[in-house]
C-alpha cells in the first residue's frame, strides 16, 4: 500500500475496446477504508498504552500482530484489486473479480437504463469515483465499477450512455438542462423545521419550565425530549449530508441529481423507471408554502450484492423548494399531475370514526393518466401512480371497515417503498374505482407515454 | 360486500371455487393436527385426577371446531375468475380481498403443491407481477386444472406483455 498514487492509465487515453483493464489500484483502500480506520482506531490506542517491557525483547506482540492483520488485509486487497478487470466489449460491460470463486458479470449495454457517479469521502481524497451502471429488469445486475480516477470517471460514463444509445463511442454526454439548485440556506432551516425536530424542542422547552413545578416529571420528560432531539439531530445531519448542494436538471433521458457534502453523487433516474412520487408537505412548511418531492423507482435486485450502498437510490427528487416550484418540477416528471383533490374526493363522513387521526387529509381521486392517495395528520403526503405504471389493483375490506360500509383500495406498481392506498371509501364508491383504475391502466398501456413538453420557466420561489 | 361486490367488479362474470377436493386436503391437515392433540388431552383428563383437567378435551374440541368453521370460511371465501385483459381473485374471511391483476403484468407463474395437496392431486398457481404487494394466488386447482390454467395464462401474458 503506497502513500502515492502512481499514475496509472489515466494519462493515457481510455479507449474502449477489446482490452481488459483494472481498477485503480488505490481502490481497495477507498473501499476497506472505514475497516482501516476502525483498525487504526482500535490498534493505536492500545499500542500507545504498552508499557515498555518489552523494548529489549523486541517489538511488543500486538504490534506484530496488527502489523500482520494489515499486511493480510493489504495481501488481501491487492488480490481482489488483480483479479478484477473490466471492459466494453461485444455490446456488454463485462466485469471480472473473485479469486477464489471467480464471477464474471456480464451488462448488455442496451438494457443500461442510468450510469451514475458517486465519489465518497475518501475516495475524493484520493481522487477516484464509482460508476455505478443501472439495468432494466428484474433480477438484473447492476455493476460497479469501483473506483476509477476522478477524470476517467465521467468519461467511462459518457461512453457507456453513448454506447447504452446506439452512438458513436465518441458521444460526449448529452448537455443537461438545470431545472432547480437547493441553496443550502434553504435546506438546513427546512430541515430543522420539520415537526420530529421542533416537537421535542417545544416538549424540551416545556420540560424546562415544568421542572420548577414538578422536578421529577420535568426532569423525565427533559431527558427522553433530549434523546429525541439527539436522534432527529442525527437524521437531520445525515439528511443534511445527503442533499447538500442539491441541483436537478434534465437530459434527454431522465432527471439529472447532484448532490452530497461528503459523497458526492451523480445520478440519472430515468423517466421510464419512475413508478410513483410523492409530495411531501410537513405541518410547519405548508405555512411557509413549501413541499418536498419524493420518487419511488423500480425495484433493485437484492441479489449477491450485499453493500448497503450499492442498494441506495435516489429518493429525493427534490428536498425543498416552495410549492409552485415542486409542482413546476411534479409536471416536468409526471406531465399534467395536479396534486390537489377535485370536490368529492374525500372518504365518507362516517368514516372520521374508522379513521380519526388520517381523515383531515384523506382523499384518493384518479383522472386519465395518475391515480392520487392524499394521506396523514400533521404531515400532508400525496401520492400519485401514473395509471401506465399500476401493476394490479386490489379491494380490501376487514371486519371494522364492513361494519362502516367503507373499503381500501390499493394499487401496487413495482416500486418497492409505497403503493397508492385509497383508504375508506365508500364500498360501491371503492368497486366502481377498481373497475375504472384497471380499465384506465389497461387503455393506458396500449398508448405509449408521452413525452415531457418544452421546458417552462422556473415560477419564483416563495 | 361479498358475493355482490365481487360480482360488480367482474363484470357479472361468475366465479370459478376450488376443488372440493381443497376442502378435503385442509380437513386432513386438521384432522392432523387436531386429532393428536385431542387424543393427548383425553389421556391426560383420564390420567389426571384434577376436575379441571376434565375440561381440557372439551376446550381442544372447541377450538378445533371453530378452526374448522374458519377454515370452511375461508375455502367458501376463496374464487377467481379469468376475464378477457385480467385475472380476479376473491379471498379472505374477515379480510376481504379482491385482486384484479392485468395479465399483461405477470411477470412469471409459479404451480406449487405441498405434501398434503399432492396427496389430493392439488396444485397451488400463484401469479407474480414486478409488484411485490402483488398476491394473485388461487390454491387447491385439481393438478390437471392448476396446469392448464398455467398454461392459458402463459400464453395471454406472452401476447399482452408490456414492460415496466
Amino acid at each position: 500500500m503506497s502513500a502515492s498514487p502512481p499514475p496509472f492509465q489515466a494519462a493515457v487515453p481510455l479507449e474502449v475496446g477489446e482490452t481488459w483493464r483494472r481498477l485503480h489500484p488505490l481502490s481497495p483502500i477507498v473501499r476497506f477504508g472505514r475497516v482501516l480506520i476502525g483498525v487504526l482506531v482500535i490498534a493505536v490506542p492500545s499500542i500507545a498504552e504498552q508499557p515498555g517491557l518489552h523494548r529489549d525483547a523486541g517489538l511488543p506482540i500486538s504490534l506484530i500482530i496488527y502489523a500482520g492483520l494489515l499486511a493480510l488485509g493489504g495481501v488481501g486487497g491487492f488480490i481482489s484489486w488483480m483479479v478484477t478487470r473490466w471492459r466494453i466489449a461485444d455490446g456488454n460491460l463485462q466485469i471480472e473479480t473473485g479469486f477464489i470463486r471467480r464471477q464474471s458479470l456480464r451488462i448488455p449495454l442496451a438494457r443500461i437504463q442510468a450510469v451514475d457517479v458517486i465519489a465518497p469521502l475518501s475516495g475524493r481524497f484520493l481522487g477516484l469515483a464509482e460508476v455505478r451502471v443501472v439495468s432494466a429488469g428484474r433480477g438484473a445486475e447492476h455493476g460497479r465499477l469501483a473506483y476509477l480516477t476522478a477524470a476517467q470517471a465521467p468519461i467511462v460514463r459518457a461512453r457507456l450512455l453513448a454506447l447504452a444509445h446506439g452512438l458513436e463511442v465518441s458521444t460526449p454526454e448529452p448537455d443537461a438542462l438545470p431545472l432547480l439548485h437547493v441553496q443550502n440556506g434553504l435546506l438546513l432551516p427546512a430541515l430543522l423545521m420539520r415537526s420530529q425536530v421542533l416537537a421535542p424542542i417545544l416538549i424540551a422547552v416545556a420540560a424546562v419550565a415544568a421542572i420548577a413545578a414538578a422536578p421529577v416529571v420535568g426532569a423525565g420528560a427533559l431527558g427522553s425530549a433530549v434523546t429525541v432531539l439527539v436522534i432527529s439531530g442525527l437524521g437531520v445531519a445525515r439528511a443534511f449530508n445527503e442533499d447538500f448542494d442539491f441541483a436537478i436538471s434534465e437530459a434527454g433521458d431522465g432527471v439529472r441529481l447532484d448532490r452530497g457534502l461528503l459523497q458526492r453523487r451523480h445520478e440519472t433516474i430515468p423517466y421510464g423507471r419512475i413508478q410513483a412520487v410523492r409530495v411531501v408537505e410537513p405541518f410547519f412548511w405548508r405555512a411557509l408554502g413549501w413541499a418536498r418531492l419524493e420518487v419511488d423507482v423500480a425495484r433493485q435486485s437484492v441479489s449477491r450484492e450485499t453493500d448497503r450502498d450499492a442498494q441506495q437510490v435516489a429518493r429525493t427528487l427534490i428536498p425543498v423548494a416552495s410549492r409552485d416550484q415542486a409542482l413546476w418540477l411534479l409536471a416536468r416528471v409526471m406531465p399534467d399531475a395536479y396534486p390537489d383533490p377535485p370536490p368529492g374526493a374525500g372518504p365518507p363522513s362516517r368514516a372520521r370514526l374508522k379513521a380519526p387521526l388520517s381523515f383531515h387529509f384523506l382523499a384518493a381521486w384518479f383522472g386519465q393518466r395518475y391515480v392520487y392517495a392524499r394521506t396523514g395528520r400533521v404531515q400532508r403526503s400525496t401520492i400519485i401512480v401514473p395509471l401506465v405504471k399500476v401493476q394490479s389493483v386490489r379491494l380490501k375490506s376487514g371486519p371494522l371497515q364492513r361494519g362502516f360500509h367503507v373499503a381500501t383500495v390499493d394499487v401496487d406498481t413495482a416500486g418497492r417503498r409505497w403503493q397508492a392506498s385509497a383508504r375508506c371509501r365508500d364500498e360501491e364508491e371503492a368497486v366502481t374505482m377498481v373497475r375504472h383504475i384497471s380499465e384506465r391502466a389497461r387503455l393506458s398501456r396500449r398508448v405509449p407515454p408521452p413525452r415531457p413538453a418544452n421546458p417552462v420557466p422556473v415560477p419564483a420561489a416563495g | 360486500m361479498s358475493t355482490v361486490v365481487t360480482g360488480q367488479i367482474a363484470g357479472g362474470a361468475d366465479l370459478k371455487r376450488l376443488s372440493p377436493r381443497f376442502w378435503l386436503a385442509r380437513q386432513t391437515e386438521l384432522a392432523l393436527v387436531w386429532g393428536p392433540l385431542f387424543i393427548v388431552a383425553l389421556v391426560v383428563a383420564l390420567i389426571v385426577h384434577v376436575s379441571a383437567a376434565d375440561l381440557l378435551p372439551v376446550v381442544i374440541a372447541l377450538i378445533a371446531g371453530v378452526a374448522w368453521l374458519v377454515e370452511r370460511g375461508r375455502y367458501r371465501s376463496w374464487g377467481y375468475t379469468e376475464r378477457e385483459d385480467d385475472l380476479i381473485v376473491v379471498r379472505g374471511l374477515m379480510f376481504r380481498h379482491v385482486s384484479v391483476v392485468p395479465y399483461g403484468r405477470m411477470q412469471f407463474i409459479d404451480v406449487t403443491a405441498g405434501p398434503i395437496d399432492r396427496a389430493f392431486g392439488l396444485a397451488t398457481v400463484q401469479l407474480h407481477t414486478a409488484a411485490a404487494a402483488t398476491d394473485a394466488r388461487i390454491p387447491g386447482l385439481v393438478r390437471a386444472h392448476a396446469d392448464a390454467l398455467r398454461d392459458r395464462l402463459a400464453l395471454v401474458g406472452e401476447a399482452k406483455a408490456t414492460g415496466l
